[in-house]
């Protein structure tokens, strides 16, 4: 709770920065409010606590998913340092990812659905608008336009759904929502109405197929940098905030709702992984192999009940790295050809590093050994099948061999093609951020035990 | 039988259902991005009517801030909502949404 009031409090001083003059320190002022809000967050480590009468629990679960979006948004503010540099209104802009964390946080410690949806609002509210930050680029207009009606439209769902099982339950909060339905020998037809209809407006938030199409547009729309935030803080928070409504809430109901998930596992598995390897542009690439990812993780919170936080937060972390470094390289490369097509081609001639570096994210998205990508879908495997769950992992080993085709495509165009343009610097600022996150995948690859302490 | 203000709950659930469907098929039918955006409030204030009557029905005061809730999350959700068509609408001068089409595969 405490890390939440400090990340707020920096949201309030980014939004004053402008006005008192110290825009140039905002950045460091941020890590090190980032690192406190951490460290708050480690020092609650066990304890559990209930907030404003039980809307919020800060319990395990919750504070490590806190962790992992702070330290994402941590590194995102190091790679986005030349960006903030570039662009305008960079305070308001670096208040509103502030507040995209804030959300994050949120929705991954509610305990009632008000904060539930208080929490969603919070982060989507301040992502519509940075969506939509390059204000005279039409692409950008149209993916922040698109993400609030499919956003809006979701919340919508979602909503619909609190107020059934309010109806059947009498109830917010989610421990009282279980026991009420431990309670009901009958509960009403309206009530799995409102379970379907919140689980369609959570899968929207995570991008499943068949909610999955505002997603490509979106990534590809929007600012680079913009995109590679909601790749990774939104969808750890998003799948927090899965996690806790279905195995918090309805376990009880679980023959409801189950099944329907899976569906949608297996069609987010095979139609993401399929579509992107028609993909020509690396940007839509990449948003087909997140909306791929998801499924994944959605097989990891569809087979292993309370207990699969601990696999959950595995696979976030690993994909969470490997994709910040993927879209900071890509965004460099825009910036250095002005957004020119095919500017992967011939990478390792232009800059050796960047290429390295790539082909590490690539090779840990594919899942290879020893990369943290390969423990994180080894875990989750090991998890379905001890479940007993073969056939949904057959599904899911045959379309990662689907991704490790598209993940090689980029990496042969980076080693083999003809590069066009002259080399590009990369400041050392950057490669000393990127040698980190590649540390970590390693690391989370070599010695995963030191990551799993759920 | 369950009443709410001494009309049968069930009427309550399906006026609010028929108001969220129509608020869907317009999101979904309609070309014009504002009769889009009234379709969404349509869809919220169906959530709205629903969960007063269930509070009512409970005698429960948590329904009805749940509504207060929605409502100024709404008007905010709204006020980014028009902020972003402006801006589409001094770049393209139109609000129909099938000017959105240059992001595809």
């Amino acid at each position: 709770m405490n890390s939440l009031y400090v990340i707020c409090g920096l949201g309030l001083i980014s939004l004053i920065a402008e006005l008192a003059n110290f825009k140039k320190q905002l950045i460091p002022i941020f890590i090190v409010g980032i690192l406190a809000a951490i460290g708050l967050a480690v020092m609650d480590w066990g304890t559990s606590l209930h907030y404003f009468s039980d809307m919020a629990i800060f319990d395990n679960v919750a504070l490590s998913f806190s962790i992992l979006i702070c330290a994402t948004a941590a590194f995102w503010f190091l790679i986005a340092n030349d960006y903030f540099h570039t662009e305008t209104h960079i305070t308001d802009q670096a208040a509103l990812v502030i507040f995209v964390m804030a959300g994050g946080v949120i929705m991954a410690s509610f305990n009632n659905m008000a904060m539930l949806f208080l929490g969603i609002e919070i982060l989507s509210l301040s992502l519509y608008a940075l969506a939509g930050s390059r204000k005279l680029n039409l692409f950008s207009n149209e993916a922040a336009f698109k993400y609030f009606l499919m956003g809006s439209f979701a919340t919508g769902f979602l909503l619909m759904g609190i107020a059934l099982v309010y109806g059947a339950t009498g109830q917010f909060h989610l421990d009282k929502i279980a026991a009420s339905i431990a309670a009901q020998p009958e509960l009403p037809g309206f009530f799995y109405a409102g379970v379907i209809l919140i689980i369609v407006g959570m899968a929207f938030k995570i991008s499943a197929v068949p909610f999955h199409f505002w997603a490509p547009d979106v990534y590809e729309g929007a600012p680079t940098l913009i995109t590679s935030l909601m790749a990774t803080v939104v969808k750890t928070a998003a799948f927090a905030a899965f996690f806790r409504m279905v195995w918090y809430c309805f376990p009880a109901v679980e023959q409801t709702w189950l099944l329907p998930l899976q569906v949608i596992t297996v069609a987010t598995l095979v139609l993401a992984n399929v579509t992107a390897v028609f993909q020509s542009k690396v940007k839509r690439m990449l948003a087909y192999s997140s909306v791929g990812h998801a499924g994944y993780i959605l097989l990891a919170l569809t087979t292993g009940g309370t207990s699969s936080a601990g696999t959950i937060f595995f696979y976030l972390a690993a994909y969470s790295a490997a994709t910040l470094i993927a879209f900071a390289i890509l965004n460099r490369l825009e910036l250095a050809t002005n957004f020119a097509e095919g500017s992967f081609n011939g990478l390792f001639k232009k800059s050796p590093f960047l290429a390295v570096a790539m082909t590490v994210s690539l090779l840990s998205m594919a899942g290879i050994p020893p990369l943290a990508g390969f423990f994180g879908k080894y875990l989750v495997f090991v998890q379905a099948i001890s479940q007993g769950y073969v056939g949904l992992v057959v599904v899911a080993v045959i379309t990662s061999l689907i991704g490790v085709y598209y993940y090689f495509g980029v990496i042969i165009s980076m080693f083999f093609k003809e590069p066009a343009g002259g080399e590009i610097q990369v400041s050392s600022g950057l490669k000393l951020i990127l040698s980190l996150l590649v540390l970590v995948l390693l690391a989370m690859g070599i010695l995963p035990d030191l990551f799993l302490p759920l | 039988m369950k009443t709410a203000q001494g009309i049968p709950l069930d009427y309550y659930i399906w006026l609010s259902a028929a108001l969220f469907t129509i608020g869907v098929l317009g999101v979904l039918y309609r070309r014009n991005a504002i009769i889009i955006f009234m379709c969404i409030e349509l869809m919220l204030n169906a959530v709205n009517l629903l969960l007063v009557a269930f509070s009512n029905y409970y005698n429960d005061a948590a329904g009805q801030v749940f509504v207060f809730f929605i409502m100024a999350v709404a008007a905010a959700e709204v006020a980014v909502g028009l902020a972003i068509l402006i801006m589409m609408y001094r770049n393209t001068k139109t609000t129909d949404i099938n000017i959105l089409n240059r992001l595809k595969w």
